[in-house]
């Protein structure tokens, strides 16, 4: 018997475990995948006050360490299932482990354009990371799809690699950061496309092109060797939708005290309602539903 | 297991002509997810396979033959011919797996 049940061990979940082993309480994470969670694809994090520049995988694993030398316990199990009653349950593959509370910290996935194809051509052509996969496109010709800020820093950072990026949105303004944005305009190999769709992806074992559809209902096809797709993310939350309330955009709803509408079962991080995903309110999350499971529990 | 680094040098030895599967792991210094992985693959225990590292940005001959375009790539070799493959990091088990018997 645990006193909280992590799951996910993001930022979030491990500030979480950070927060409830310093408050004596036994604490496992549950991870399906890696530590980490998404930040580790970053080459280097500039924003998160006190380290100037930190590579993503560096602040995971000081992360990871300190939580785990402070007594978290830390699994590799994907939890299928959770249940609710005076104790609550945490269903793995593997096991059923029993806690006072449980803090659901499992972050979001890579949204996909949803074509034909995709999957199979993902690591052959398609990628949805640039900082991972540009170095492979050096001179040649690429696609980011997407309007928002990861869009645009893909664009940037693609541009001083590939010899032309096209920049493909379906509305006729981006979301992204100005700033980055005239950076982007001030590019010569750069050429936007805007209120456009992109409808085909074309390619047998490799993608050589892809089909775009404007709001006009013309059609476009552009010849490219690499397609970075950036439309967002999407919440993991599904399996615990039949007992915790989710918005329509599957995101739990929750404010910043992190009670989702179960007494003793929180939420941490990316998965839940609010308007700025970023590593420093991953880790306030972690913090404020850490400190609001121990009162929970302390109260029982 | 002690993981060998690769280069295009000692790639038909170690690899084409390895009497076991070679496991071969794509990776670059400046991927977070290959950084992950590593360890991983230092734990797993089978002596039925040998696991390789190819930095990719050292052998870009060897990344461009295998058609490599995203690391993590992990590449399964057995009597010279690419078995399996797989992208994108993967957990212990997922490799295991991929290894087989």
């Amino acid at each position: 018997m645990y006193d909280i049940i992590i799951v996910g061990a993001g930022t979030a979940g491990l500030t979480s475990a950070l927060y409830a082993s310093r408050a004596s309480k036994k604490v496992l994470v549950l991870e399906a995948k890696n530590y980490g969670g998404q930040i580790i694809n970053t080459l280097d994090i500039e924003n998160y006050p006190v380290e100037e520049h930190i590579s993503g995988f560096d602040f995971a694993t000081k992360l990871y360490n300190q939580a785990k030398n402070l007594g978290a316990d830390i699994k590799y199990e994907k939890v299928i299932d959770i249940k609710n009653s005076d104790i609550k349950e945490v269903i793995t593959s593997k096991n059923t482990y029993k806690a006072k509370a449980i803090i659901l910290a499992t972050g979001s996935v890579n949204r996909k354009l949803n074509l034909s194809n995709e999957d199979k051509l993902i690591g052959k052509g398609i990628s949805y990371c640039a900082t991972c996969d540009g170095g492979f496109y050096k001179n040649k010709i690429v696609a980011v799809v997407g309007g928002g800020n990861t869009a645009l820093e893909d664009a940037l950072y693609l541009s001083d690699i590939a010899k032309k990026v096209y920049l493909i949105h379906r509305r006729d303004e981006f979301r992204g950061d100005s700033v980055t944005l005239s950076k982007l305009k001030e590019k010569d190999n750069i050429i936007f496309i805007y209120n456009s769709n992109i409808t085909k992806l074309n390619g047998k074992e490799h993608l050589d092109s892809i089909e775009i559809t404007n709001k006009e209902g013309n059609v476009d096809t552009i010849k490219l060797d690499g397609l970075f797709v950036a439309i967002g993310r999407i919440p993991e939350n599904k399996i615990f939708s039949k007992i915790i309330n989710l918005d329509n955009n599957g995101y739990i709803i929750a404010s910043e005290n992190c009670h989702t509408n179960i007494d003793g079962i929180f939420v941490a991080g990316d998965n839940r309602t609010k308007e700025l995903r970023q590593l420093v309110t991953a880790t306030s999350d972690g913090a404020n539903s850490a400190t609001e499971a121990v009162k929970y529990i302390n109260n029982l | 297991m002690n993981i060998i680094n690769v280069n295009k040098d000692n790639f038909d030895t170690e690899v084409l002509k390895s009497e076991t599967k070679v496991l071969v792991d794509f990776n670059a210094n400046w991927c977070g997810p290959c950084r992950m992985l590593r360890p991983i693959l230092e734990s797993i225990e089978n002596d039925k396979v040998k696991i390789v590292s190819i930095n990719v940005d050292n052998e870009e001959e060897l990344a461009y033959k295998y058609q490599v375009s995203s690391i993590p790539c992990l590449v399964l070799f057995e009597k010279g011919k690419e078995i399996k493959r797989s992208i994108g990091l993967i957990s212990k088990d997922e490799i295991e797996k991929m290894i087989g018997e």
